[in-house]
């Protein structure tokens, strides 16, 4: 589904990413664990094509598609979606308005039929439901005046509108309580767990794969892979720390 | 009182960056007085979308007790003034929200003038605008505070965002406070579109244009809060908005 070959990535003119390599298939959840400065962000953003993330080598594969062919609406049309580490607050646009214009142009971008008022109502409740977010904070403007945790859990329950066949989730575990990361771990198992999806998670931290069992561990230093396990790789990292299992 | 007859120059403040060719040509303007009298309150709407130039000039006087709420869109294709003096007695009340839009060459102006004459009045004005191309938009917001007006409270909020950066903004709030128990808050602020908004509701699918639109949407409605016909103010705009972008 994502084949990531020997990119190298530049952010304001300085190298952070250098020859990483990745290959993620259908039905597989992978996590990407290693030390801060190590490029995480910058893998997600590089792949979600926000501007100053410059690809400077190496090809990423897409379902097929030379993703950096792609505008970032049109990657999200194919199938990507990108969790936040920050999700940006935006005064004065509602999600509701923006996920329904938002969920309405990827199916356009697939030639599929617009989602009615009434349709998308219907699958934001029950999204949000699964997150256990109240309908109504999803009326309010994107973000604005959100918990870090609400963040993240809006995160998801937009992720659970678009029906994405990639997630690549930034540190969607930074910033939740025990329950609240139950709860997103939860989601994430219901959303994107299917043999024909597939995610990236991005992390710290050992504690969200608790909920989210990895089929892959890679450690990410110094812009690439420079090791990779099952899930017993991040139980090792945990105990051990970065340093003495990445040299 | 008299009017003045001959065209002003750009020495004076209030015409600083006004086009003065196209102003040359609605000259005079004709003063609309308005009395809001004590105790009653009254909503008006400015709507300027017409093809040809156009200056106007509101005398507005509140009563003890009254209140206004005005709220203008001027998004005319070639050159808009619109100034608004505002006089308040003991306890009136006047909100604006006026949004702003052009592009091309056009220049569109709001020159304002509020003058608590009298204790516990209180005003706030609401300006945002959007510049596209060559254009030019303009606030010049005076607030004066005469002696004795005290318990005044006075606010402005003046934001203009330049969708190129062609496109020129003046912003000017201006305080002149005479009395000592005063509230007066002003915030002013020009810039472009947050790049990490676009990028954010783009990566959910929205195309360059959408997301733009969406988020001058609401930039523009913060301007048209709370008003009376604020839908219709809205729709107007967007419509504006989407010729502009």
């Amino acid at each position: 589904m994502l084949k990531i070959d020997n990119l190298q990535a530049n952010v304001a003119d300085k190298p952070i990413l250098k020859g990483l390599s990745l290959e993620i298939n259908p039905g597989e959840i992978h996590a990407i664990m290693g030390p801060n400065g190590a490029g995480k962000s910058t893998l997600g953003y590089t792949l979600g094509g926000r501007p100053g993330y410059e690809v400077t080598g190496g090809s990423v594969s897409f379902g097929g598609q030379d993703l950096f062919e792609l505008e970032p609406h049109e990657r999200a049309a194919a199938g990507l979606f990108l969790g936040f580490q920050y999700p940006v607050e935006i005064p004065g646009v509602s999600f509701v308005q923006f996920l329904r214009e938002a969920a309405n142009a990827q199916r356009k971008g697939r030639g599929e039929e617009p989602l009615s008022g009434g349709e998308f109502l219907k699958l934001a409740r029950e999204k949000a439901g699964l997150l256990k977010m109240d309908m109504d904070m999803l009326k309010r403007p994107v973000n604005v005046g959100f918990s870090g945790g609400e963040k993240k859990r809006a995160e998801m329950v937009q992720m659970g509108i678009l029906e994405p066949k990639l997630a690549i989730l930034d540190e969607t575990d930074s910033g939740l309580d025990i329950d609240a990361l139950r709860i997103v771990g939860e989601g994430i198992n219901t959303i994107m767990r299917a043999p024909d999806k597939a995610v990236l998670l991005i992390t710290h931290y050992q504690r969200l794969l608790d909920y989210v069992k990895p089929d892959k561990v890679h450690v990410l230093a110094g812009g690439r892979i420079v090791k990779s396990g099952g899930p017993e790789l991040a139980h090792q990292l945990e105990e051990e720390g970065y340093e003495a299992v990445a040299a | 009182m008299t009017q003045v007859q001959t065209l002003p120059t750009r020495r004076e403040e209030a015409f600083r960056y006004t086009d003065l060719d196209a102003l040359a040509g609605v000259w005079p303007v004709e003063r609309e007085e308005i009395c809001v009298v004590a105790g009653t309150e009254e909503s008006r709407q400015v709507v300027e979308l017409g093809e040809g130039a156009v200056a106007r000039h509101l005398v507005i006087r509140l009563e003890k007790q009254a209140k206004l709420d005005l709220r203008i869109l001027s998004a005319g294709p070639v050159f808009g003034r619109i100034a608004v003096d505002v006089e308040l007695a003991e306890g009136a009340d006047f909100t604006l929200g006026a949004a702003q839009l052009a592009t091309g060459s056009e220049t569109l102006e709001i020159v304002t003038e509020v003058t608590h004459l009298e204790p516990d009045a209180t005003s706030s004005q609401t300006v945002r605008t959007v510049l596209a191309g060559h254009s030019t938009g303009t606030y010049l917001g005076r607030v004066a505070v005469a002696r004795g007006a005290d318990g005044t409270d006075a606010e402005q909020s003046v934001r203009a965002m330049l969708l190129e950066r062609t496109a020129t903004a003046n912003a000017r709030p201006e305080l002149e406070i005479f009395a000592d128990d005063v509230k007066a808050a002003h915030g002013c602020a020009v810039g472009e579109l947050d790049a990490q908004g676009l990028f954010y509701l783009e990566s959910r699918g929205l195309t360059p244009p959408q997301a733009k639109r969406l988020m001058l949407q609401a930039f523009i409605a913060e301007a048209f809060t709370g008003a009376p016909g604020e839908d219709a103010l809205s729709e107007a705009a967007l419509a504006r908005l989407e010729a502009i972008l």
